[in-house]
């Protein structure tokens, strides 16, 4: 008896331990992201907190770094935001409710479907291509921010109707029974059951696949997005830069003051990257009370 | 907790608003700095005379040179290509503003080839090239009938340097330099680039072969016999890139454009390059008198003629691009040509 109990103790000491070491190493797992990315944000801070000026916002591009700023890089990238949302929120929640409420289930949705989770893990360059193609040359829309603004819908759409399915597939069955079971009919229950419990989902998708398009380079580059641009839009058909395509430029400068300039423009694009995510988090509580 | 949440949707929006103002009112403030002769420029349609000479002293102010009446233009101009020569054509374009406000020009970074490929389909009327049009490209050009003018803008010099702890490479031959460099080189350490050499491991640093700098020293140094590929040689279109490589290999050597050396003096050591006449290191002085051979490059744009030819303001952006492109060449790190030769340029477009 003695030596059974004995014996049990150890292998439960044994198992501690080895609880212990797995959690560490977890840990471990853990904290090699989070260091990384506490350095790499260190780094830039220190780098771009003296140029985090109001020159930044309000100067164009120079070839003196004491004088440049990324003003159309951010105008350019907030007009394309404007461009982007309305258009990709509807052809992105339109389509998501087609394959999830009218769609049958037949070979042909299942086949869209596995259609659309693949798009959305093609790489951004090939929808820049896309873009060139289709919207640059056949469309004639020329280098401009609507010929953007388009590509990169179609970049962020499959990430949308991804999201925007899965928030509609959340809903409860009973919610959809209950509207029919009151008369109501299809686009009813739709509009008036099943969407305003999926918004909030659907809004952390819109959201999240906003933030993809403005940190994108790739396929704007692709579809000429410009560098040196000294002003702002005027109508949707003007040449324009953004962000990402800035600090590229300032990055790849010799002088380290542009160096400088980069890392307060990556700064200023992380700044409204987290409060898109900010904004999505809040959306959702926000809506999620009310249902 | 419900009232945390409802304070801070509006205090999201507000925050974006103070962003997207900041952005905006940036206009009116701007009018001082860089649009500063926009506004007198406006005026000038109306009122004649006294706001023009007004517009003309602050064109002078901004070193302009070129002291002639010039008529007001509209229009815009869209320039790619090279992003060697983009430093050059953003510092000539924020210049040229002051004088002509209304002359909308971008820049683009499609690299030379990029650039040469839209050039010859008709979709800009300046191309930025960091070397010659190729034999392929003007083909091109001829069969879409697309007739241009090269015009030489500025020298760099390709640096060629090693890490800061080398005490022993004093000069590199040009000969030496294609051993290293060339395909299929057998160098493994530097003892066996010259004699009496320690037998430190080397490790290249090149640009990549898709950038005009390669281009240029496979054509000058290699004989275009072609780069090494091979376990000791790294590749990146990042000079910046090479720039780190070199300062952190103690055997390390590299070259990229005279900026990049320039800016990084404490952390590299230049290599002077005996061309046939003794070594010669790269220098401002070196550089524009051409001692500095074979490794100073000029840089060039490429206009259409057509467009040089019917569109006023392409003219008269050219015309400014030659004739300030010299004083503005030091400001980004490259070196300006010989005053004769920007006068040679200057003629080949009748300006």
């Amino acid at each position: 008896m003695d030596l059974l109990r004995s014996a049990n103790r150890e292998q439960i000491a044994r198992r501690r331990k080895i609880d212990f070491c797995l959690h560490l190493l977890f840990a471990a797992a853990t904290s090699v992201g989070v260091v990384a990315l506490c350095a790499l944000l260190i780094d830039i801070l220190i780098d771009g907190i003296g140029r985090l000026r109001p020159e930044l916002f309000e100067h164009f591009p120079s070839r003196r770094a004491d004088r440049a700023g990324m003003k159309s890089a951010i105008v350019g990238s907030m007009y394309m935001l404007g461009i982007m949302l309305p258009i990709s929120f509807m052809l992105g929640v339109g389509a998501a409710i087609w394959l999830e409420e009218y769609a049958g289930r037949g070979r042909l949705t299942r086949l869209i479907r596995l259609n659309i989770r693949t798009l959305a893990g093609v790489p951004s360059i090939v929808y820049g291509i896309l873009g060139l193609t289709l919207f640059v040359r056949m469309l004639m829309l020329q280098r401009s921010l609507l010929a953007g603004a388009f590509t990169m819908t179609i970049l962020v759409l499959p990430i949308i109707i991804v999201a925007a399915q899965e928030a509609l597939r959340a809903v409860p069955k009973s919610r959809r029974e209950a509207a029919y079971a009151l008369g109501a009919n299809k686009w009813q229950t739709v509009s008036r059951a099943v969407l305003p419990s999926a918004l909030p989902g659907i809004l952390t998708g819109v959201i999240l696949a906003m933030s993809r398009a403005i940190g994108e380079t790739a396929p704007l580059i692709m579809i000429g997005a410009l560098t040196y641009v000294a002003f702002l839009p005027k109508s949707v058909l003007d040449p324009f830069t953004v962000m990402p395509i800035q600090i590229f430029n300032w990055m790849s400068r010799p002088q380290p003051e542009f160096h400088e300039l980069a890392a307060a423009g990556i700064l200023v694009l992380l700044a409204l990257l987290l409060l898109m995510n900010f904004a999505a988090i809040l959306l959702r509580n926000k809506y999620s009370k009310q249902i | 907790m419900s009232m945390l949440r409802k304070g801070f949707l509006p205090f999201v929006m507000a925050a974006v608003m103070v962003l997207a103002a900041a952005c905006g009112s940036g206009n009116g403030e701007n009018g001082g700095n860089e649009g500063g002769t926009t506004s007198a420029a406006g005026g000038s349609g109306g009122s004649g005379g006294s706001v023009d000479s007004q517009a003309k002293a602050a064109k002078e102010n901004a070193g302009g040179g070129n002291g002639e009446q010039q008529p007001k233009l509209s229009g815009s101009i869209e320039i790619d290509g090279s992003s060697t020569v983009y430093p050059l054509t953003e510092a000539v374009a924020e210049e040229y503003a002051a004088e002509q406000p209304d002359v909308r020009v971008t820049v683009g970074t499609s690299g030379t080839g990029g650039g040469f490929e839209r050039f010859c389909a008709g979709e800009i009327p300046i191309a930025d090239a960091s070397r010659p049009i190729k034999d392929s490209e003007a083909q091109v050009c001829a069969e879409a009938g697309i007739a241009y003018t090269e015009l030489s803008i500025a020298y760099d010099g390709l640096s060629v340097v090693v890490n800061k702890d080398n005490d022993w490479v004093d000069y590199l031959t040009i000969e030496e330099l294609k051993r290293i460099f060339v395909a299929g080189s057998g160098v493994r350490t530097w003892a066996d680039v010259r004699e009496g050499w320690p037998a430190e491991e080397i490790t290249l640093f090149s640009p990549g072969a898709d950038s005009g700098t390669y281009d240029y020293f496979n054509e000058a140094i290699l004989e275009k016999a072609g780069i090494r590929s091979d376990g000791q040689i790294s590749f990146s279109e990042d000079d910046n890139t090479l720039v780190r490589g070199v300062a952190g290999n103690k055997g390390g050597i590299g070259y990229f454009g005279y900026a990049y050396y320039e800016e990084n003096t404490d952390k590299l050591k230049v290599v002077p390059i005996d061309g046939g006449s003794g070594p010669v290191a790269p220098s401002l002085d070196t550089i524009k008198d051409g001692t500095y051979s074979p490794l100073s490059r000029p840089l060039f744009i490429y206009v259409n003629n057509q467009a040089l030819e019917e569109r006023p303001e392409v003219k008269d952006f050219v015309r400014f691009y030659i004739g300030n492109v010299g004083g503005l060449a030091k400001d980004v790190g490259y070196v300006p040509l010989p005053d004769e030769k920007y006068a040679e340029e200057a003629a080949k477009i009748g300006a």
